[in-house]
């Protein structure tokens, strides 16, 4: 009945093929009763942002180990800004060192996530962003 | 929710995969919704793939999508994946096999969690390929969640039903089975580089040939998904199964069976829908304490609630 389930984009941008990261959220958030949308291995911020679009994702969680991370997280965001999606949630995580941080919640970033987060933290914190973003709409 | 409308009808994808999630909620403005845009639809090809899990239905539709959009025709694709009987989640993975097509425009794929449904599709799937046949997708395919014997709900839906098989099944007698077995139009036995693929093709053949004189042979074809083998001819029986219903009583009378089906379910999701609000103004903690006492039996309760819908209701 009327059930909005959270719906959430877990994505691989760029060239590393190292997805345990990714998989171990993705099931989190699946525990959580979230639907995760997982996008695979090497997609670029078109595909990602196209998927996120297509799916009706509230969120995106991107995943990077390649050092990549402020390209393609400034990347993704803008192209959802410019496809007037820029409500979107966008967080991840990865090797990415802490004093990349503050400028990609500059960005837009929701939250970045480094090792050894627990997944519950990153459930909360997803579920109270998703629940703030639904209070705007 | 108008403009929301409009603009899906108008090619806008963020508004199309709106209208999909509202269904999926089962937003109670969905059905004036479908309501309006019902007159605009009847034109896309509307083909089921299913299969038990890891036959590769999911690298079969993206050849097939391919092969479709080299003839120009703007595809919609529904992959629904199982949603969790615990927490509700889901992984939705389907499209990792599709993602090349993800940036063409011609192409919209959705991933769907069954949410509880049994028959090997969602809630949902139903009403938003009626969605995306009014926004004017030629071809629809959905793609069922990984099935075992009897999850054939696909049949209500679709014009046109490929099962995909795989080597290694089981005997014979797996493949005379009613169920999974029966609801296919067209035959895929995937992974044709494996062993054992001529054994699967023979039986489903001779099973094929256990009836004789019917309006419509389901073809049996070899493909190898990985590298498209055998998918041009696959799609070519695809087609010429839609052209078949068009000009056959066979085809009227599926798609007569499929618009009683289509009431049946309207019907059934508003008496749904009455119930559980019904039961939920009912369930008092009285109401309970007297079944937990056993003072009150499920079976009167039931009535008492159905009556206060429908009043004067007994249950026989």
């Amino acid at each position: 009945m009327d059930e909005r389930k959270i719906r959430v984009v877990v994505a691989k941008p760029g060239l590393d093929g190292h997805d345990r990261g990714a998989k171990v959220v993705a099931r989190a958030l699946r525990d959580a009763g979230m639907e995760v949308i997982y996008t695979g291995l090497r997609q670029t911020p078109e595909q990602i942002v196209e998927t996120v679009l297509q799916e009706d994702a509230d969120a995106v969680g991107i995943s990077i180990l390649s050092g990549a991370h402020t390209f393609y997280f400034t990347k993704i965001i803008n192209m959802l800004r410019e496809k007037d999606a820029g409500d979107i949630i966008v967080f991840g995580g990865g090797v990415i060192p802490d004093s990349d941080i503050p400028a990609l919640l500059e960005a837009g970033a929701g939250a970045v996530f480094g090792p050894g987060t627990s997944t519950t933290v990153c459930v909360e914190w997803l579920e109270e962003a998703v629940a703030k973003k639904r209070a705007k709409e | 929710m108008d403009a929301l409308l409009e603009k899906a009808l108008g090619g806008d994808i963020r508004s199309i995969a709106r209208i999909i999630s509202l269904i999926e909620n089962d937003n109670p403005e969905k059905d004036v919704l479908l309501k309006r845009i019902y007159p605009m639809t009847g034109n896309a090809i509307v083909l089921g793939i299913t299969g038990s899990p890891g036959a590769g239905k999911s690298t079969l539709t993206d050849k097939v999508i391919e092969h479709f959009r080299s003839q120009e025709k703007k595809v919609g694709v529904i992959a629904v994946d199982p949603s969790s009987p615990f927490s509700g989640g889901a992984i939705l993975a389907d499209r990792i096999r599709m993602q090349r097509h993800t940036g063409d425009p011609g192409v919209y794929i959705r991933s769907m969690g069954t949410r509880g449904s049994l028959g090997g599709l969602s809630r949902g799937t139903r009403e938003s390929v009626i969605l995306l046949d009014a926004c004017g997708y030629d071809v629809i395919i959905i793609e069922t969640v990984g099935v075992g014997q009897s999850e054939v709900d696909i049949i209500k839906i679709a014009d046109t039903v490929c099962l995909v098989l795989v080597p290694g099944m089981g005997d014979d007698i797996q493949i005379m089975k009613a169920g999974i077995m029966e609801i296919a139009n067209v035959f895929a036995i995937n992974k044709a580089d494996k062993p054992g693929v001529d054994r699967v093709a023979a039986e489903v053949r001779l099973m094929l040939d256990l009836v004789k004189e019917r309006p419509w042979v389901p073809p049996v074809h070899l493909t190898i998904a990985e590298n498209g083998s055998g998918i041009d001819e696959l799609v070519e029986s695809i087609v010429s199964h839609g052209v078949f219903l068009k000009n056959n009583p066979d085809g009227v009378r599926r798609e007569w069976r499929r618009l009683a089906f289509e009431v049946e379910e309207i019907l059934l999701q508003h008496i749904t829908r009455m119930a559980e609000k019904s039961w939920n103004a009912y369930k008092t903690d009285e109401v309970m304490e007297q079944l937990l006492s056993r003072k009150s039996n499920p079976y009167t309760v039931a009535e008492d609630v159905l009556s206060k819908i429908i009043p004067g209701t007994r249950m026989v």
